[in-house]
């Protein structure tokens, strides 16, 4: 793999925007992934091998919930600060930041926001600092897109829960240490239950032979009569609007996520086209490489607007959740459409893992799959200006 | 043990590098700025001494606001205080000046400062500063151990090292080597959230002089196009190198 050269673009000085510490923020976890990610991960990504050296250190330079107050073992820090981590990260690869948005805004949010004292004081300490590690488990087999029909479920058996059922893509889950799993009470009613590895019962089997986010390992969690004490079970939210209110989170760190893999491909696309010389000149001469180049910086600044706009509003409190569908929506297809374009600008060369725009590409086909679907999301906006659902 | 690092707040070895003023002064337009490498290698060091030692760690820097970010990383990295000396710095003497007037109010036992400054490279303010602090002096360190009131240094010389001994109060000027550059600390979350809270001193200047101006910079000639040549047209090479490039 080619030693990592990149230089982020800023064509509107968004970073006037920012405040020292959002670019302190940014700084170091760009040189984290510069210094720890960037000359593993291409190897962890062809192998499909999770690289799990990596955790102590996004442990250590604190992605695990840095937005979860300092008393819990997070670092405080606001929306923005948490988009930039986002953006850095998969700057480097999707899969690594998809571990690190699971662990924050799947695993960290829900115990946050949802759960009991006890639980937090418990949970969230060794959460950020990566001694445990945690999955979220919503997707079913039969329920993707509409997980309101799940069918995995928990029966009161008096001093314990009974959990049976199954789930399927779920991130983290062949190494995680505990999962937030939605399943259903005997009233059809969504819980949050925190379910931990060694319970009778419950098994994590891993999907193997994705082409996709190859460096981030996916697996089942399956339940078969596994008791759940209790004190398991997280008090303070329940219905679909509980899982909702993570992926709110989860998908706010997407649409900043991705413009890091976009900027990475133009980046390397431009650097390429100023270098390679075909018909005697450099292909950057060329008005069609040119128009291709300029759309890309062109997308990537609007991007980054409505990230950094969608940053302010969450910071306020006041993103809504169609809000936070279309930054997912627009940021994620403007990425994937431009690691295509950029690939193409490589020829050949772009096919390999000598760079990191086809890796970027095809992990960007789950990104633009999970969290709710391309589709799903233009659904969302048009529920919202229409007042129909047409799901 | 009290230590003080000595920071400056320098381009990106990566800037691209231009003068105004009838090329009197460094154009700072669009200029990334980081802190002095051999100050960071220092403060790296200095960082060692408070974890393992339980040292305190002062940073200072003579400079304006434009520097107050540069000082928060220090500070982010995990140095406990940092001290900024309101005015602009023009010359080695005037900053060592400086640096003295706050420094000995301070009774640090050990100050660290880089060998140089990669903006500049005057490498006066080092052996300037001891000497106004009547301290010992050690330059070009790549190796120090403190132990009670003596510290001992290793230092580079031509083709070889040298190990020294010194007491505290001691100067240092410190490189590459005193750590390496796999030590360098990136700062955490916690640690850019705990920055905002530690203190930031802002010091007036005691007015010390500048005892040199600097009147002009001249970048390098640009270097020339690269020229191909055949393999197989060896005396046109012979040719080119004797009588364009002139090295044979
Ligand atoms: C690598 C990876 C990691 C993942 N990690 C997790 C995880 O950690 N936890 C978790 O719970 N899930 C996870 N997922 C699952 C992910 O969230 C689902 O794949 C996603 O919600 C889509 O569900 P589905 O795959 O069942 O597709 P389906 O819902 O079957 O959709 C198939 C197609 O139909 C379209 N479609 C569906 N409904 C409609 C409609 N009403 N109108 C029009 N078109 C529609 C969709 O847009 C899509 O194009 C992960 C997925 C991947 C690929």
């Amino acid at each position: 793999m080619k030693p990592d050269l990149f230089t982020a673009p800023d064509y509107y000085n968004i970073d006037d925007l920012l405040n020292e510490e959002h670019k302190m923020v940014r700084e170091a976890t760009r040189s984290w992934v510069k210094k720890e990610l960037s000359p593993i991960i291409e190897d962890a990504a062809q192998k499909a091998e999770f690289p799990k050296d990596l955790l102590n250190g996004l442990a250590e330079i604190g992605a695990f919930g840095p937005y979860i107050p300092a008393d819990y073992g997070g670092a405080g820090l606001d929306q923005i600060s948490y988009g930039l981590m986002m953006q850095e990260i998969e700057r480097g690869d999707s899969g690594i930041r998809s571990t690190a948005s699971v662990q924050s805004s799947l695993v960290m949010y829900p115990i946050f926001a949802y759960g009991s004292e006890e639980q937090k004081k418990k949970l969230l300490p060794k959460l950020a600092s990566g001694e445990m590690i945690g999955c979220f488990g919503l997707t079913e087999p039969d329920f993707g897109s509409n997980p309101g029909g799940m069918l995995t479920n928990f029966k009161d058996k008096g001093d314990h829960y009974l959990l049976n059922g199954a789930k399927l893509w779920i991130s983290n889950a062949p190494f995680a240490d505990i999962a937030i799993v939605w399943a259903k009470n005997e009233e059809g009613r969504i819980h949050g239950l925190i379910v931990e590895r060694g319970m009778e019962g419950f098994s994590t089997p891993e999907t193997h032979n994705k082409w996709s986010l190859r460096a981030s390992a996916t697996g089942e969690l399956i339940f078969n009569d596994v008791k759940i004490p209790k004190k398991n079970l997280l008090p303070n939210k329940n219905g679909l609007g509980a899982p909702l209110g993570c992926l709110d989170s989860a998908r706010y760190g997407i649409a900043w996520g991705v413009i890091g893999a976009a900027m990475d491909c133009y980046d390397t696309a431009l650097r390429y086209a100023k270098e390679r010389i075909q018909f005697g000149k450099p292909i950057a001469v060329k008005q069609l490489q040119q128009k291709k180049l300029s759309e890309m910086i062109t997308e990537i600044t609007k991007a980054q607007l409505l990230a950094w706009r969608l940053g302010t509003l969450k910071n306020e409190g006041k993103a809504t959740s169609a809000q936070i569908s279309m930054a997912k929506r627009n940021n994620v297809d403007m990425a994937l459409k431009i690691a295509r374009e950029s690939r193409q600008i490589l020829g050949a060369m772009g096919i390999t893992g000598e760079y990191s725009i086809m890796r970027h590409m095809m992990n960007l086909e789950s990104v633009v799959t999970y969290e709710g679907t391309h589709d799903i999301h233009l659904l969302i906006t048009g529920l919202d200006i229409t007042g129909h659902s047409a799901f | 043990m009290k230590i003080l690092v000595c920071i400056s707040h320098v381009p990106d070895t990566t800037s691209k590098i231009n003068f105004t003023e009838g090329d009197s002064k460094f154009d700072t337009n669009g200029v990334q700025f980081v802190i002095n490498p051999n100050d960071e290698f220092g403060l790296t060091r200095a960082m060692w001494f408070k974890e393992k030692q339980g040292a305190s760690v002062d940073i200072i820097n003579v400079g304006g606001p434009e520097t107050e970010p540069t000082l928060r990383k220090a500070l982010a990295i995990g140095a406990d205080t940092a001290i900024r000396i309101n005015t602009i710095p023009t010359d080695g003497f005037q900053v060592a000046k400086e640096l003295a007037k706050v420094a000995g109010e301070g009774n640090y036992d050990l100050i660290i400062c880089g060998r140089e400054s990669i903006d500049y490279n005057g490498g006066m303010v080092p052996g300037l500063l001891a000497g106004m602090l009547k301290a010992n002096f050690i330059n070009t360190c790549i190796g120090l151990e403190v132990e009670g009131v003596k510290a001992t240094a290793i230092r580079e010389i031509d083709g070889g090292k040298e190990t020294l001994t010194a007491s505290l109060p001691l100067v240092i000027g410190g490189q590459k080597g005193i750590v390496e550059e796999s030590d360098l600390k990136i700062p955490n979350m916690r640690g850019i959230m705990q920055a905002r809270k530690k203190p930031l001193n802002v010091v007036e200047p005691s007015g010390a002089e500048a005892a040199t101006k600097a009147v002009k910079f001249e970048k390098p000639a640009p270097k020339g196009d690269v020229k191909l040549i055949d393999p197989e047209n060896l005396d046109q090479l012979i040719d080119l190198l004797h009588n364009e490039a002139k090295v044979i």
